[in-house]
């Protein structure tokens, strides 16, 4: 069975744009990307939209639909209001090229100033040995597909652009929570502390737990709660914790 | 996945947020066509509640809190010495007589603190009282930002010594219910309606406190290598299970222990007896 929907899409680019109408079929089972593409082949062949596996693996086709941060391959139109127009707008927190097309290239900054994994000393790659439920947690959170739609949402930086130099955002501070219950990580042997900084460098402190990152990740990984929480309350442990403050000034090699 | 890059745009004044230079141009705040506005709404609804309710009976109920054998949860333990006579309950007059006023604002201290800065709770009031945000992808309505990383709000930090406190009080409230399996006489091997309704009370209240993030991390999160540790590891687990349902768990405790409270009002007041199961 197909039906015909409206569908109103963003299109424009840095310099302006506007919501542009569209009457196109709908198929049983289809998902939005189908849709943007069959309007991509019948009407607007300029339309610029960014895919890959349609299968909800890549983190591509990251958009707006009605409002909501949502990859475009992996909403049904059946789970859409029926009869409604579909807005599908570009992700409204990074700067975009062109129709739904955004330059993400603040997460892959942000990616870079994390501290990379720091191998343990005397062990060669290969060598590498850790216990299953030594790593549960970070598997959780390796299940990241980077479609930045937790970065998207995040009312840190979404609506306020002037805090996007001091806060790394769901996914980077997850990073860091991940780096810091790695079996392996060495960081702590060469002065890096990844709780301290994680709060002083990289802006965990914005970050007010209302979980909207954890509402729209596709994977559903459990960001505030698995990854953010838990390194808040690292963080607690190495700044306001005074035991455990004293103890680190007591014995300066841990 | 590509990308281009480019340099950060200079800060403009005449758009924030989701209008900021170089975001696609869409006048509207937010997109959303759902009731968005209604978890924000219920969850002041709720908390609005409580709260007018917990001052009325904190200001003004101390002749209604003791109904022998039930003591109301908002005035357990008594630090003054202006509390009804409890017969074996928690009544130390630490304070004491010089406090004129309820003996309930001393101790409600531990608990409203300890809720202030839970981390469910955080985000309830946030989003609810201060739209911040009013709900995801919908922007606030606020110029500035700072979230929790300067005074007043780093202090949610201190969150753990809150959680600290709450074990004690969970532990004086579990005698209180024990407490209730007397008779008004004060002889043991009886059971009313209050004491049922203590017993889920403080059931709710411990499950609410073992869940708290903070527990999680105390009695285990906080490890990097579980496979040292197997009985943190193994509690880590169970912590973790309750954790996930941190949420509920805050709810149903809240109006559990109005409805201790409102229980003990009752009978105090004569509205009703209790009725007695054996
Ligand atoms: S929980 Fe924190 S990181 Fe996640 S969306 Fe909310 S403020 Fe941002
Ligand atoms: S954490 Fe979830 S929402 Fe964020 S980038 Fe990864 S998959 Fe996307
Ligand atoms: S196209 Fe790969 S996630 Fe949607
Ligand atoms: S009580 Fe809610 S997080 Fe501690």
């Amino acid at each position: 069975m197909s039906y015909e929907a409206t569908f109103r899409v963003w299109r424009g680019d840095a310099e302006g744009g506007e919501l542009t109408d569209f009457q196109v079929e709908v198929n049983d089972g289809e998902v939005v990307l189908d849709v943007v593409h069959r309007i991509q082949a019948t009407q607007a062949p300029d339309l610029a939209v960014r895919w890959n596996c349609k299968a909800g693996k890549c983190g591509s086709c990251s958009a707006e639909i009605n409002g909501r941060p949502r990859l475009m391959c992996m909403t049904r139109m059946s789970t859409l209001p029926p009869g409604e127009t579909v807005t599908i707008t570009p992700m409204r927190t990074f700067p975009v090229l062109r129709d739904l097309v955004t330059d993400v290239g603040f997460n892959y900054q942000k990616a870079r100033e994390i501290p990379a994994f720091i191998p343990p000393q005397g062990v060669k790659p290969g060598e590498y040995r850790m216990q299953q439920e030594d790593v549960n947690r970070s598997q959780e959170f390796r299940k990241c597909i980077e479609c930045f739609l937790c970065q998207d949402t995040c009312h840190v930086v979404r609506d306020h652009e002037e805090n996007k130099p001091a806060f790394a955002g769901p996914r980077f501070l997850m990073r860091m929570a991940e780096l810091d219950m790695h079996p392996l990580d060495a960081a702590g042997d060469q002065g890096l502390d990844r709780k301290a900084t994680a709060q002083e460098e990289h802006g965990l402190g914005y970050c007010n737990i209302t979980k909207c990152c954890t509402e729209v990740c596709p994977e559903g990984i459990k960001i505030t709660d698995n990854a953010l929480i838990p390194l808040k309350e690292r963080a607690v442990d190495r700044k306001y914790d005074p035991l455990v403050w004293l103890g680190s000034k007591i014995s300066r090699r841990r | 996945m590509t990308t281009e890059t480019r340099p950060p745009e200079a800060a403009d004044s005449t758009g924030r947020g989701v209008h900021s230079p170089g975001r696609a141009a869409i006048a509207q705040r937010h997109l959303r066509l759902d009731r968005w506005w209604l978890p924000q709404v219920m969850t002041a609804a709720g908390l609005l509640l409580f709260i007018g309710y917990s001052t009325w009976r904190a200001f003004f109920g101390l002749h209604t809190s003791y109904a022998a054998p039930y003591v109301s949860p908002f005035y357990s333990p008594c630090l003054a010495a202006n509390c009804p006579k409890m017969d074996g309950g928690a009544d130390w007059a630490l304070f004491g007589g010089w406090w004129s006023l309820s003996p309930a604002l001393i101790v409600l201290i531990f608990p409203l603190g300890f809720r202030l800065t839970c981390y469910y709770y955080r985000k309830a009031y946030y989003r609810s009282f201060w739209s911040s945000p009013p709900a995801c992808a919908v922007a606030e309505p606020h110029a500035k930002y700072s979230g929790e990383t300067r005074f007043p709000l780093i202090l949610q930090n201190i969150h753990r010594y809150f959680f600290y406190v709450a074990i004690p009080v969970a532990g004086i409230l579990t005698w209180d219910a024990i407490l209730g399996f007397r008779d008004p006489q004060g002889h043991w091997g009886h059971m009313g309606l209050g004491t049922l309704v203590l017993l889920v009370n403080v059931s709710l209240i411990w499950a609410y406190t073992a869940s708290c993030h903070s527990c999680r991390h105390i009695v285990g999160g906080r490890l990097r290598h579980f496979s040292k540790h197997p009985v943190r590891y193994r509690m880590w687990t169970w912590v973790s299970k309750l954790n996930a349902r941190h949420m509920q768990l805050a709810w149903a405790s809240l109006f559990s222990v109005g409805l201790a409270d409102l229980y003990v009002y009752l009978l105090a007041s004569g509205a009703f007896s209790d009725p007695r199961f054996f």
